[in-house]
C-alpha cells in the first residue's frame, strides 16, 4: 500500500527497498562500509600522522622509501605507455579485424584479472626464469618488475578503448578518406579523438593498479631494496619489522595518488558522455570499468 | 590501397596477437606443461596434501562467508543509489570505488592497526580472548573489503538501464514493494549480478597481498591457496607450487567462461 502511494507521489520511482524505508538501508550501507572500509583506512591516516608531519616526511623522504617509490613510478609509467600502445592496437584488431579464433582472444585478455596475482608471478617466472627454455632470465631484475606490471594491468586500456571503437561512426572516416586523407591522418584526426575518453580512463587504472600492485611481483622482483623493491613491497617489509608509522606514511602517499586517479577515471566518463543529454542513454562504461573493465551495451564477443 | 590497407591490417594482427602470446599464452602455457612435465602424481600428492588440503577449504570458507554478505550489500546498496534520490549518494558511490585504489598490502595494514595488539580494538579483543590477526576473521575482513565494489559497480548500470516501467505496472497491479523486487527487479538484473558475483568470487579465491599481510602465513592454519603457492615456491617444492598455480588458473579459466555466458546473456 505505502508502495502504490509513493508511485503517485512519485511518478518515476520504481521499486523501492522492501524494508521500513530507505533510512535503514542507508544506515545499513553506512555501517558496512565504515566497519569494512573506511575505518581501517582511516587508521593508516592516523598512523601516519601521528608523529606529526615531520616524522611523515622523514618517512616518506627516508632513502630505500624514495629508491622504492621511484621505481613504482617509474615502471608504472613505462608500463602504461607500453600497454596504452599495445592495448589499443589490441583493441583495434578484436573490433576491426576478422580471424579464426578472435571470440577466444577477445574472452582471454580478461585472464590477467581472472589469474590470482601470485600465479601470474609464478607463470611469467617458468617462462622468462632461471629455467627459461629461450634463455631469456629477467628474474629479481627491474626488467622483471615492468614485465610483471604489463601483465597485470594489459586488459585496462583494450577494455577502455574497446567500446569506443564499437561505437565509432565508420562514415566520418570513410568521409575523411574518400576527401583524401591517408590512413594514418584519418586515426589521428579521427579515430584518436573519439577513443581519448577510454584511453585516459584506461591509462589512469592500469597506472593505479600498477603502484599498488604486490601478488605478481613477490616472486619474480626478487625484492632487493634500492633495486627491485617498489613500495608495495616496501611496506610489506616494514610491516615486518614493525614500522607500522613508517609503513602508513608510504601507505597514504600511494592511497592519495590512487584516489587522484580514480577522479580522472569519472571525469574521463562524463568527458565521454558529454554529447549525450538523456540519463538513460548514456554510457556507463567507466563503471563497469571499474569493476570488469567492460562490455560494449550488447557485448562485443 | 587496398593492398596497403590490407598489409596493414595483417601486420597490426600479427602485432597484437604477438604481444598477447609472449606476454598471455606462452607463460600460462609453460606453467600447464611445467605441472604436469613427470605426469599427474606430484602436483595431485602435493594438493592432496595435508596442508595443501587445508589451504583448499580455507580458500572456500573466505568465498562461502565474503561473497554472500558483498552480493545482499551490492545489491541494496545499488537500489539505494539508483531509485532514491539523497544528498549522501556521491559519498557513498566514492567510497565503494575506495578498494579499487587501495593497494592490497595497504589493506593488510589497516587491518594490522586496527587489530592488533597495539591497535584501536586490539586491547578490547584480548580482553574478550578474541584472535582477529593471525586467523580466519581477519583474513575474511580482507577478503570482504578487496571484494567489496564488484556487485554494486555491476548492478549499478543494469538497474539504471533497465528503468521503472515495468515495476510500476507491477505495483500498479496490486503487488507491494517486496513481490515487486522479487518477481520484477530480480529477474531483470539477474545477469548483472551474477556477473559481480563471478568476480567477486575470483577476486577472494585470488587473494594474496591483503590476505598474506593479516594472516602471519602459518603453514597449515592461516593458509589459503595463493598463500600455499609462495609457501610451497619458497621452501623450493615446485611440485606443490605449480600444483596449487594449476587448480587456481583453472578455477580463473572457468571464471572466465562464465563470464563470457554471462556477456552473451546481458546482451541478449
Amino acid at each position: 500500500m505505502e508502495a502504490r502511494t509513493a508511485t503517485v507521489a512519485q511518478p518515476r520511482a520504481g521499486v523501492r527497498l522492501p524494508w521500513a524505508g530507505a533510512g535503514l538501508g542507508r544506515g545499513l550501507v553506512g555501517l558496512y562500509l565504515s566497519l569494512i572500509v573506511l575505518l581501517p583506512l582511516a587508521a593508516v591516516v592516523a598512523k601516519s600522522t601521528e608523529g606529526g608531519w615531520g616524522a611523515f616526511w622523514d618517512a616518506v623522504t627516508g632513502p630505500q622509501s624514495i629508491a622504492a617509490l621511484k621505481l613504482t613510478v617509474i615502471a608504472s609509467l613505462i608500463v602504461v605507455a607500453i600497454n596504452a600502445v599495445f592495448g589499443t592496437i589490441i583493441a583495434w584488431v578484436l573490433v576491426r579485424d576478422e580471424f579464426p579464433g578472435k571470440a577466444a582472444v577477445n574472452a582471454i585478455i580478461d585472464l590477467p584479472f581472472a589469474l590470482p596475482t601470485i600465479v601470474a608471478g609464478l607463470t611469467l617466472l617458468t617462462l622468462y626464469g632461471s629455467e627459461s627454455p629461450f634463455g631469456i632470465n629477467v628474474a629479481f631484475t627491474r626488467v622483471a618488475v615492468v614485465m610483471a606490471l604489463l601483465f597485470v594491468t594489459l586488459p585496462f586500456v583494450v577494455r577502455a578503448v574497446q567500446p569506443l571503437l564499437i561505437e565509432l561512426d565508420r562514415e566520418m572516416e570513410e568521409a575523411a578518406t574518400s576527401l583524401g586523407a591517408g590512413g594514418f591522418t584519418v586515426f589521428r584526426r579521427i579515430i584518436f579523438p573519439n577513443l581519448l575518453p577510454g584511453l585516459t580512463a584506461g591509462i589512469a587504472l592500469a597506472f593505479a593498479r600498477a603502484l599498488g600492485e604486490f601478488g605478481s611481483l613477490v616472486l619474480i622482483s626478487g625484492n632487493i631494496p634500492f633495486d627491485t623493491e617498489v613500495s608495495s613491497v616496501f611496506i610489506r617489509s616494514q610491516i615486518e619489522s614493525g614500522n607500522m608509522s613508517g609503513a602508513s606514511a608510504v601507505s597514504v602517499i600511494l592511497l592519495v595518488v590512487s584516489l587522484l586517479l580514480l577522479a580522472c577515471v569519472s571525469f574521463a566518463e562524463r568527458w565521454g558522455n558529454r554529447h549525450e543529454r538523456d540519463e538513460r542513454r548514456k554510457k556507463r562504461w567507466a563503471s563497469r570499468l571499474l569493476s570488469r573493465t567492460g562490455w560494449g551495451p550488447g557485448g562485443h564477443a | 590501397m587496398a593492398g596497403s590497407s590490407r598489409t596493414s591490417r595483417l601486420s597490426l594482427r600479427a602485432v597484437a596477437l604477438g604481444y598477447l602470446g609472449a606476454l598471455l599464452i606462452a607463460p600460462v602455457g609453460m606453467i600447464f606443461y611445467k605441472t604436469f612435465e613427470d605426469g599427474l602424481a606430484p602436483p595431485l600428492e602435493a594438493i592432496t596434501s595435508p596442508e595443501g588440503l587445508h589451504a583448499l577449504q580455507l580458500t572456500l570458507l573466505m568465498v562461502a562467508v565474503a561473497v554472500p554478505l558483498n552480493t545482499v550489500f551490492g545489491v541494496g546498496c545499488a537500489l539505494l543509489l539508483v531509485r532514491h534520490r539523497w544528498w549522501g549518494n556521491r559519498l557513498v558511490d566514492a567510497i565503494i570505488n575506495l578498494p579499487f585504489a587501495v593497494s592490497p598490502v595497504v589493506v593488510g595494514l589497516a587491518l594490522f592497526l586496527l587489530y592488533g595488539t597495539d591497535g584501536w580494538f586490539g586491547p578490547l579483543l584480548a580482553e574478550n580472548g578474541l584472535k582477529v590477526l593471525f586467523s580466519t576473521p581477519g583474513m575474511i575482513l580482507a577478503s570482504i573489503f578487496v571484494s567489496l565494489p564488484f556487485v554494486v559497480r555491476e548492478t549499478v548500470p543494469v538497474l539504471q538501464e533497465i528503468g521503472t516501467e515495468q515495476e510500476q505496472a507491477a505495483s500498479t497491479l496490486g503487488a507491494n514493494a517486496w513481490q515487486t523486487f522479487w518477481r520484477v527487479t530480480l529477474p531483470a538484473i539477474r545477469w548483472g549480478v551474477g556477473y559481480g558475483v563471478v568476480l567477486t568470487t575470483a577476486r577472494v579465491l585470488g587473494e594474496f597481498g591483503a590476505v598474506s599481510v593479516v594472516s602471519g602465513e602459518i603453514s597449515g592454519q592461516t593458509e589459503t591457496l595463493p598463500l600455499f603457492v609462495s609457501q610451497q615456491f619458497e621452501q623450493f617444492n615446485l611440485a606443490g607450487a605449480y600444483g596449487a598455480s594449476i587448480l587456481l588458473a583453472l578455477l580463473a579459466l572457468s571464471t572466465l567462461l562464465v563470464m563470457n555466458l554471462l556477456k552473451r546473456k546481458e546482451g541478449a
